[in-house]
């Protein structure tokens, strides 16, 4: 049986960044399992640029991005396996793996990082009425036919969901010659990025419509229309439908971290985050097990994934050398007023190092101050004039305010909801 | 005059409201940093954006492209016309020119992607 210090699941952004990070921590024996032909994930279909301002200090677009990891992983000369799908994980950290040129393969692994990334929200779980027609597909399907196979998979379009990919599909359809009649957003905010909004949406004149939805699907065996009403509590507006005709429908709406191996490996999911539960450490509950990135929790932006993924990477060096001390008592991290999740759910007193807090606001804030307590003790306070459930915060808890966290932890959000 | 404008460098996507007189910014508030209060000049004087696309190679792979450098916005279909006229064959080296002039700016078309290695 192969034997690994290191096997990381998934060479996207994050898989590379925790073996490198792994590797440069002197970790020797890493191995990368990717499932597709090629490194570098979701990225390699993300053509578009804003990638790579904080890592880089430059804008690249999602393959130059990914190519300058791939570079770095071969310069490292870290292996990696592609065409490789792993298709099981169990607790001793034994993995079997299946690929063309080895066929079904046990490995054993010193240590595990989870790196899967994420699938998008498909129609079945929608709700939406209507027949299955040929023409609906979610955002980042027509993105990977698009750009990386060639295809313009519809000439009139209607995108629900303001999730980026969705904006972004919306531009990319309209410079290929489509037309994009609007985008239709549920809740009363837009979950993508403002830039998004600007540069993928006004500079085109596609309108955005907040609060309004699908609610019936038009065509048998190919899509003929879409009827859309506006919503209020929840519930479509009676005589505020209108028909849009269209050959395709976009759907973004939202992303899951892809944790079918995790669950078969007994790996606690957060239901708030549908990513492991995860210690300050980016620890599972399973030791030796670490997860970073979309099969985490949904980041906005690729940069904060591979400071993630590195920390992971760091940790698993770190267990697999027994550098770590025992951390001392463990307390919950726990989602307050108006904080809808928080990685990690749990620190170490004595992890000795500083520890990133990850979360995302329920609604949109404005003058909001965020607040961190221990017991009766506000320990950290960050003042923000705006915060939106688009974006995730992250705040830097420095290890020795940790050291003195005797109690539990609650992130909670004081201001004025929008 | 006063225009608002939501900056778009970077996620922050900052708000900005920038003062004209005559044609010209006299004063520029609510950028966090350099690349935000140029852009604000920019955008209302002479808007320009990055253009990204694919080009078909003749072997059938799609390529990522760029423009090196952000383009006038009213270029941007034109250098689209241009990109699809190209015709390329693997290998492609990531920062090859693939188009040397997009469409009049002076401003090159180059590869994001190796491929065909």
């Amino acid at each position: 049986m192969r034997e690994f210090d290191l096997a990381v699941i998934g060479g996207g952004p994050a898989g590379m960044a925790a073996a490198l990070a792994a590797k440069e921590s002197g970790l020797e024996r890493i191995v990368i399992f990717e499932r597709d032909s090629v490194m570098g994930g979701i990225l390699n279909q993300c053509i578009h640029n804003g990638f790579g301002l904080h890592t880089f200090q430059e804008e690249l677009t999602g393959p130059e991005y990914a190519e300058r990891y791939f570079r770095k992983v071969q310069e490292a000369g870290i292996p990696y396996e592609t065409g490789t799908m792993v298709l099981d994980i169990t607790p001793d950290r034994q993995i079997t793996v299946i690929s063309r040129e080895r066929g079904v393969e046990t490995v054993q692994a010193a240590s595990v990082i989870l790196a899967m990334g994420c699938r998008e929200r498909p129609r079945g779980t929608l709700g939406i009425a209507g027949f299955r027609p040929q023409g609906i597909y979610t955002a980042g399907t027509a993105q990977r036919l698009l750009n990386i196979d060639g295809v313009l998979p519809g000439k009139e379009a209607v995108i629900l969901g303001s999730g980026d990919i969705g904006l972004i599909m919306a531009r990319r359809m309209t410079l290929e010659g489509a037309h994009v009649s609007a985008v239709f957003e549920l809740m009363p905010y837009c979950n993508g990025l403002n830039r998004n909004v600007v540069q993928c949406l006004e500079d085109y004149n596609i309108p955005l419509h907040l609060s309004h939805t699908v609610v019936e699907i038009h065509g048998k065996d190919k899509l003929e229309g879409v009827t859309v009403a506006a919503v209020e509590n929840g519930k479509p507006v009676p005589g505020s439908e209108e028909y849009f005709p269209c050959d395709i429908l976009l759907l973004s709406c939202g992303l899951i971290p892809e944790n079918e191996l995790s669950r078969g490996c007994g790996i606690g999911i957060n239901p708030l985050t549908n990513g492991p539960v995860v210690d300050d450490r980016l620890e599972t509950n399973i030791e030796g097990v670490f997860a970073c990135g979309n099969v985490l929790h949904i980041h906005d932006l690729v940069d904060y994934v591979s400071a993630e993924a590195a920390q992971a990477g760091r940790s698993a060096a770190a267990f697999v050398q027994g550098q770590r001390g025992d951390g001392g008592e463990t307390h919950q991290i726990i989602p307050g007023d108006g904080v809808r999740y928080t990685v990690p759910c749990s620190f170490h007193r004595n992890s000795r190092e500083d520890t990133h807090l990850r979360f995302r606001v329920r609604s949109i804030y404005r003058d909001a101050t965020i607040l961190i307590s221990c017991g009766d003790q506000v320990i950290a306070k960050r003042k923000a004039p705006v915060l939106l459930p688009s974006e995730m915060q992250d705040i830097t808890l420095k290890y020795p305010l940790l050291e003195q966290a005797d109690a539990d932890i609650i992130v909670r959000i004081e201001g004025v909801t929008a | 005059m006063t225009r608002n404008l939501i900056c778009i460098c970077c996620p922050r996507g900052c708000q900005l409201e920038v003062t004209l007189q005559d044609g010209q910014v006299t004063d520029v508030k609510g950028f966090s940093c350099k690349r935000g209060k140029d852009y604000a000049v920019s955008e209302v004087t002479a808007p320009v954006r990055m253009v990204t696309t694919t080009v078909r190679t003749e072997e059938g792979v799609s390529v990522p492209v760029k423009t090196a450098q952000p383009i006038p916005k009213d270029k941007i279909f034109a250098c689209m016309e241009e990109i699809k006229a190209v015709r390329l064959h693997l290998p492609v080296q990531m920062g090859d020119v693939i188009l040397e002039n997009a469409a009049g700016t002076g401003i090159p078309v180059i590869a994001a992607r190796s491929l065909g290695e």
